[in-house]
């Protein structure tokens, strides 16, 4: 399968992570020893096995509507990184070109 | 070097059980006992770093409200006043929750996790947050961001991992309880390596609330000790139904304590699981499993060799189940809300940012999952790789409704090798992974399991652990063969394994 250093630019992409081109050397390899290890699970699990998704099995439940106080504001936006006017600061969402 | 006062070398080798038994008496002091094992932090601790933060004086202040409750005649429960390390990936507001990340690094929590919230209702004193692999995600406790744990055992070896500083914390007497999470074998593999006990609950049996998810599929927090019953009393503290975590299960938890108090295997059927052992077995892991297996038949056990076929592709199965979960959770670390931000120059956009923050936020292995994740859940690969290891967990799913059609409680060696040297493995990730080998599949299937103390490999005179697992909701075996292995192996040794721990700082 051989993954390159491209292929995980691209993945790091996906991630969201900007990896340097000396990572981009050293996961390769790396990864590609990895998944060729784990693709062994196609070796035993045929068409018929159902899925398993979850330990245990899950049934929705409901509660009750009620009213119950929420986390502190003032609390929460003192762990973020910037706040302003008592909301998160992020940087910019739109590109110059958008 | 001794202790400032006398009497705190003597505190810090007792059981949970019995201090929190002095405490209610007033034998002790919760005060006295805190301060015996936040001086012992502050002795030991430099070199070992088993802590990311110590919370002495909050510690000091509830002990002494512990103290005052007892005075006034309050009703108290049995570990009241007794102190506790908890991972740093459980939430406790006042101290930051790091998971052993610089993204995170410093960061205040805004509630308690539900585990953390019981610990305080049953008085236990949170002496302040242990270091773990980045995220949980390791098995030696070098991938922290702020340094290795070392193994109280031999200074220049791994405590294991996730959860080594838990481990290390409670086997060198800084604290008699710990809380850890288990993921693939983080409570189990660190108290394997360190000669302690560990347990992870049925999955669902205690709250994720306020864990800072790994795998949401497969974490599960647990306790830590140095005693099969001390474990149990802290088991039955953290564990039960919460409605903020919605795989919690709703029914009684298991009788636990006195299960350990029982100590009783008389008839009881155990299964010794055939694929885990040879190749890649250390010979005195594998004597001292044998040992203590013939000691379980000696005691009333019925022993039969089970097979279960698919155990060997769990490890396979596990490292794309995990990587795919784990992409996904960690996806919140986006520099928005909370913890690091990088680049933020006016100019960069959010998603430029975001990239910046996550390259110089993340470790190596957690860079490495997360693009593994990436990898199996993208279209294309989804099939082949996530698809089938879902469907290798029913696999292993059957395999334990099998096993535990015939036996009540399968064992098998908690790990395949004792505590390795730090810095061995930090460039072979797949020898990393092999460590988790026995104690993967029981998270695949979400049952029971733990690893107890059975001496020391002849070849390092390091600790060895013996990994039970049991059906769902049938936590209560695992003590109760816990509880027998320990009573007869503690007659035998003449005292706890602990006791031939060297002080450290002193040469083995």
């Amino acid at each position: 399968m051989a993954l390159t250093a491209e292929d995980v630019a691209n993945l790091a992409r996906l991630a969201r992570i900007e990896l340097s081109d000396v990572e981009l050397e050293v996961l390769a390899p790396q990864l590609d020893v990895i998944l060729e290890s784990v693709a062994r699970v196609s070796e035993v699990a045929a068409q018929d096995i159902p899925p398993t998704s979850h330990a245990l099995p899950l049934t929705n439940v409901f509660r009750e509507d009620e009213l119950r106080p929420c986390l502190p504001r003032d609390e929460v936006l003192a762990g973020a990184p910037a706040a302003e006017q008592m909301r998160f600061r992020v940087p910019r969402i739109l590109g110059e070109e958008a | 070097m001794s202790l400032q006062y006398p009497a705190a070398a003597e505190i810090i080798r007792q059981p949970a059980a019995d201090l929190g038994a002095k405490i209610k008496s007033g034998e002790l002091s919760s005060v006295e006992v805190t301060r015996a094992h936040l001086d012992r932090i502050a002795e030991i601790d430099g070199e070992l770093h088993a802590f990311l933060y110590v919370d002495g004086e909050r510690a000091l202040t509830s002990a002494a409200r512990v103290d005052a409750k007892i005075a006034a005649g309050e009703l108290v429960g049995p570990l009241a006043g007794v102190p506790l390390a908890l991972k740093d990936i459980l939430t406790y507001t006042g101290a930051p929750t790091t998971c052993g990340s610089k993204i995170l690094e410093g960061w205040l929590p805004p509630y308690d996790a539900t585990v953390t919230r019981r610990l305080l209702d049953h008085d236990i004193v949170i002496l302040g947050k242990t270091n773990l692999d980045e995220f949980a995600m390791g098995s030696s406790t070098e991938n922290s961001a702020f340094g290795p744990t070392r193994n109280p055992w031999d200074l220049d070896r791994i405590p294991g991992g996730s959860g080594g500083g838990s481990a290390a914390a409670v086997a060198a007497f800084e604290a008699p309880l710990a809380i850890g999470t288990d993921t693939g074998g983080s409570i189990r593999q660190p108290a394997a390596v360190t000669g302690t006990v560990g347990v992870k609950p049925t999955y669902g049996g205690s709250s994720r609330y306020g864990l800072v998810a790994l795998a949401s599929s497969l974490d599960q927090p647990g306790p830590c000790a140095r005693t099969v019953l001390d474990a149990a009393l802290l088991h039955q503290v953290i564990a039960g139904h919460d409605p903020c975590d919605s795989t919690s299960i709703d029914q009684p938890v298991p009788d636990v304590v006195a299960a350990a108090r029982s100590a009783d295997i008389a008839g009881m059927k155990v299964g010794v699981v055939r694929e885990f052992r040879g190749e890649g077995y250390a010979p005195g892991v594998e004597q001292r499993f044998r040992e203590a297996v013939e000691l379980l038949a000696s005691l009333g056990a019925e022993i039969i060799e089970v097979s279960c076929p698919h155990f060997v592709y769990a490890l396979p199965a596990y490292y794309l189940i995990l990587p795919a979960e784990c992409s996904s959770n960690l996806a919140k670390f986006d520099a928005m809300r909370f913890g690091l931000r990088v680049g933020d120059d006016g100019v960069a956009s959010a998603e430029q940012v975001m990239a910046a923050t996550r390259e110089a936020g993340f470790g190596a292995e957690v860079k490495r999952r997360i693009i593994i994740g990436t990898y199996a859940l993208s279209s294309g690969y989804y099939e082949a790789y996530y698809g089938q290891a879902q469907k290798v967990r029913t696999l292993i799913s059957r395999d334990f409704d099998n096993a535990y059609s015939q036996v009540d409680v399968l064992v098998s060696p908690s790990t395949p090798i004792t505590a390795f040297k730090i810095g061995e493995k930090v460039d072979d990730p797949l020898a990393m992974y092999m460590n988790d080998l026995c104690t993967i599949p029981s998270n695949l299937a979400g049952n029971a399991s733990a690893s107890f103390p059975v001496g020391l490999a002849p070849e390092d005179g390091l600790p060895v652990g013996l990994q039970v697992m049991a059906p769902p909701l049938a936590d209560d075996r695992l003590y109760r063969v816990g509880a027998a292995l320990e009573a007869s192996l503690e007659s035998a040794w003449g005292g706890p394994l602990l006791d031939r721990l060297p002080e450290p700082g002193v040469a083995r």
